[in-house]
């Protein structure tokens, strides 16, 4: 209880407060400007949060990734261009309810789901935060090894496109993870005898990388750049019916935020998945299914509680075990090692306070949106209109800057650019990238557990299989590995009888 | 010819009212510093060496009413940072944060850098090694945990840190001076103390080699417990915790350091002015209240005793990683 007061008085200080809010305006910008997703605005605002204080830096981040979520839905309802891939999932249907009319309807029921998903998912953060530290203690490195496993296993299985160009991508940033001074012999490994190259690829260059510059080369690529036209619609009385539709689909907003908040607890599986899988249970099990794609309310209330719902569950891997969540988290996650809070159990019991102001910056952020939601609702038609050629070189210059400041040197300009131009031509050509930056991420830590496990064990492998915990994810993690193969048998079975 | 005059007579007064304001100068450029300090930091923002050397900057700032900036020049193990410091024109202007590493980078043929780089000017904070075990477990002093690796070697695993890590030393040194064999107790690598510790607490090794306060998290939760120091002396922060010798341990003393440091050769005049000011940083009750607050050791050395403190690590820093076969 005290660290909980101490969490408070944390976040409610004039200083935090103001980040939060100047956070707040951030992210409503960018999530509402298509092609800059949630991730991108994270990865922009680290050179920012570089010369805060711990607290407010997470609270800036927390802020503005949920503030960039909601606004997805602003161009995805005005103009059927999700702001952010959170919102592609029922961008159609808010769309259609668009041309019927009913614009101020789904923006204004999409601002309070997010709202209520976004509540939901802090009070589930911090439950089962608190609930799997203790277990957490229990954790080697063999059940450490299993889960790094089973990340980078998800990433690939649950990444849209095909499996195998998501493998690919894995391998990609698991070779880059290998770059550098290798922890456990202290041996260089693609180093071309470089100082710089000693410490490896930094990972929040790569990031900033892989996310801004590959859009910026997208943008300089792009024959056509005009942007389509905004429709004239009343967006003056937001609220009007949407009372009404909550109270409707009160078990739709139950149900979408806890389904958001368990897949964004997956490692991997992000807010942008959390709607996808949402908004599917809700056509299969809804009672007018048919209404579906034509401008239904329904599916908007699930999708758009579970994408912010799914925000804070990404948090509960990121800091119980150190594995992000998804790509926010995973930014996150080097944002907290920068500030010297190592994510893992251990963080429980050094900076309780701390890890407090976290959850409280989740429940003070998802309330900010509510007046700052609506004047960016009301907004909306002057933010779609500031044009790209403006918009990209401030970008470009956000990135530069940043990448600069992590190292003080060129090298993390040089990393960064370099990572923009691979992100950029992987993205072209349908690999996804998001498997690259978990295999950066979780490559380090899956090689080092499975050598230390094997110091321990003295090169015993079954070891990985001697403790209950480890035993228990090993199986799982095979079981993740098997499902490609049983669905290209399932297919080699089905083949004979067509003939 | 007349304007030839004018031009030598304009000239000589140029000239000499140069010499006159260079004269009125000339005390002034003495007053060092008279422009922004760098201060290089070569670890991450946000870690132990980066959190003492912001105070340290701001505390600094206060003395010489001049700004000093502290940079972050991280990677390569501290090559990059510590190589930053000691490259730097020996003007004052660029000072920087040795670390403990000086002393092990080149003995790992990391670099050529050594502590002789460097002009030392106060050594501030020192964190001898302690030896960590889990509450339940049936050692109570480091001297046992000795016995249980000669009465069966190999058997218990320990950690702490990265492979040649200081701590790594640390039960090297410890290992080696009570006569067994590296294998004896086989080191773990993990990320940092943090990981190490969190290995302990897991059952996945036995003991760990850190500084305590990096423990002090998981102390205070009861779940480990602190059975030795390798220290001469008991420390002031845990009194109860015995040096390796009072329970019959080897002779041997291993601790993380940290001090600021400026280019070799850096003249007499500036090393008077920043060691003046290191001394009352030091003596600051703000940077007191700062390290106790974060449980760092508190230790003062000026000038030549930091210069022999800083050869005395390197030499026995040098000895030990031979002995386990880590220098180059």
């Amino acid at each position: 209880m005290d660290a909980f007061i101490g969490g408070l008085s944390l976040i409610f200080d004039p200083y935090v407060l103001m980040v939060m809010v100047g956070a707040a305006a951030f992210g409503l910008v960018v999530g509402s400007i298509p092609g800059l997703t949630a991730t991108m605005a994270t990865a922009l605002l680290i050179p920012v949060t570089f010369f805060m204080d711990p607290v407010p830096a997470i609270a800036a981040i927390v802020t503005t990734v949920a503030t960039a979520i909601f606004a997805g839905d602003i161009p995805g309802a005005l103009l059927r261009i999700p702001g952010t891939p959170a919102s592609a999932a029922y961008c159609d249907e808010a769309f259609a309810m668009t041309r019927k009319g009913k614009a101020q309807l789904a923006l204004g029921v999409g601002l309070t789901t997010s709202i209520i998903g976004g509540l939901i998912g802090a009070v589930v953060l911090m439950m089962a935060t608190s609930a799997l530290a203790e277990f957490a203690f229990k954790f080697s490195s063999y059940e450490y090894f299993w889960l790094a496993c089973l990340g980078l296993s998800s990433a690939v299985v649950v990444s849209s496109g095909s499996t195998l160009k998501g493998f690919v991508s894995l391998l990609i940033g698991l070779f880059i993870a290998t770059i550098g001074i290798d922890l456990i012999s202290g041996h260089p490994r693609f180093t071309f005898g470089s100082t710089e190259m000693l410490s490896g690829v930094s990972f929040i260059p790569a990031m900033i990388g892989m996310f801004a510059i590959s859009e910026v080369l997208r943008f300089v690529a792009a024959k056509n750049n005009s942007r389509p036209k905004v429709p004239v619609q009343s967006l003056t009385n937001l609220f009007k019916g949407v009372g009404g539709v909550l109270f409707k689909y009160k078990f739709n907003v139950f149900r979408g935020s806890s389904i958001g908040a368990v897949t964004g607890v997956l490692p991997g599986a992000g807010a942008d998945i959390a709607a996808w899988v949402s908004y599917g249970v809700s056509k299969r099990t809804s009672k007018e299914k048919e209404k579906y794609g034509t401008g239904h309310v329904e599916g908007l209330v699930d999708a758009g509680s579970a994408n912010n719902a799914g925000l804070a569950g990404a948090w509960v891997p990121a800091l119980v075990f150190g594995i992000p969540g998804d790509s926010v988290t995973a930014i996150a996650i080097g944002v907290l090692y920068m500030k010297g809070m190592n994510p893992g159990p251990m963080i429980f019991q050094e900076n309780p306070q701390l890890l407090n102001a976290v959850f409280i910056a989740f429940f003070v952020a998802n309330l900010l949106l509510l007046p700052l939601g609506y004047l960016a609702i009301r907004l909306s038609s002057q933010l779609l209109k500031i044009p790209s050629r403006m918009l990209m070189p401030a970008i470009l210059i956000f990135c530069l800057v940043g990448s600069f400041a992590i190292t003080n040197s060129v090298f993390g300009v040089v990393i960064m650019l370099a990572m923009g131009v691979l992100a950029y031509i992987m993205e072209e050509n349908g690999f996804p990238i998001a498997p690259t930056i978990l295999g950066i991420v979780l490559g380090a830590m899956l090689e080092e557990m499975f050598l230390s496990s094997m110091i321990k064990a003295d090169g015993e492998l079954l070891a990985f299989f001697s403790r209950p915990i480890s035993a228990t994810l090993g199986v799982l993690t095979i079981l993740i590995w098997l499902i490609p193969l049983i669905k290209m048998l399932r297919k080699k079975v089905a083949k004979p009888q067509l003939q | 010819m007349k304007s030839f005059k004018k031009i030598i007579r304009t000239t000589a007064g140029i000239v000499a009212a140069t010499t006159l304001l260079a004269a009125v100068t000339a005390p002034a450029m003495a007053e060092y510093p008279e422009r922004p300090i760098t201060l290089i930091v070569p670890w991450g923002a946000g870690g132990g060496t980066d959190a003492t050397g912001r105070i340290i900057g701001s505390l600094l700032q206060k003395e010489l009413g001049k700004p000093v900036n502290v940079v972050n020049r991280t990677g390569g193990g501290g090559v990059v940072g510590h190589s930053a410091i000691a490259n730097a024109k020996p003007d004052g202007y660029t000072i920087g944060v040795a670390t403990v590493e000086t002393g092990m980078m080149h003995w790992a043929g990391l670099t050529d850098l050594t502590y002789e780089k460097y002009t030392p000017i106060a050594l501030y904070n020192t964190d001898p090694a302690g030896v960590i075990v889990r509450a339940d477990s049936e050692w109570k002093d480091a001297g046992e945990v000795i016995n249980a690796a000669k009465a069966s070697p190999g058997k218990h695993k320990a950690s702490g840190t990265g492979q040649g890590g200081i701590w790594h030393l640390a039960l090297a040194g410890m290992l080696n001076k009570s006569g067994l064999e590296q294998s004896a107790v086989p080191w773990v690598p993990s990320k940092g103390s943090a990981g190490g510790l969190q290995e302990l607490v897991a059952e996945g090794v036995d003991v760990v080699t850190c500084s305590i306060v990096e423990a002090s998290g998981l102390l205070s939760a009861g779940k480990v417990k602190a059975i030795g120091v390798m220290s001469s002396e008991r420390l002031a922060a845990f009194p109860d915790v015995p040096t390796l010798q009072e329970v019959g341990g080897p002779e041997w003393e291993m601790a993380s350091w940290r001090g600021i440091v400026a280019p070799a050769g850096l003249p007499k005049a500036e090393t008077d002015v920043l060691s003046a000011a290191m001394n009352k940083v030091w003596h600051s009750d703000d940077f007191k209240k700062f390290m106790d607050g974060r449980g760092f050791g508190m230790t003062y050395k000026a000038g030549d005793d930091f210069k022999s403190w800083m050869k005395k690590s390197d030499e026995s820093l040098g000895v030990v990683m031979k002995a386990v076969g880590l220098a180059k």
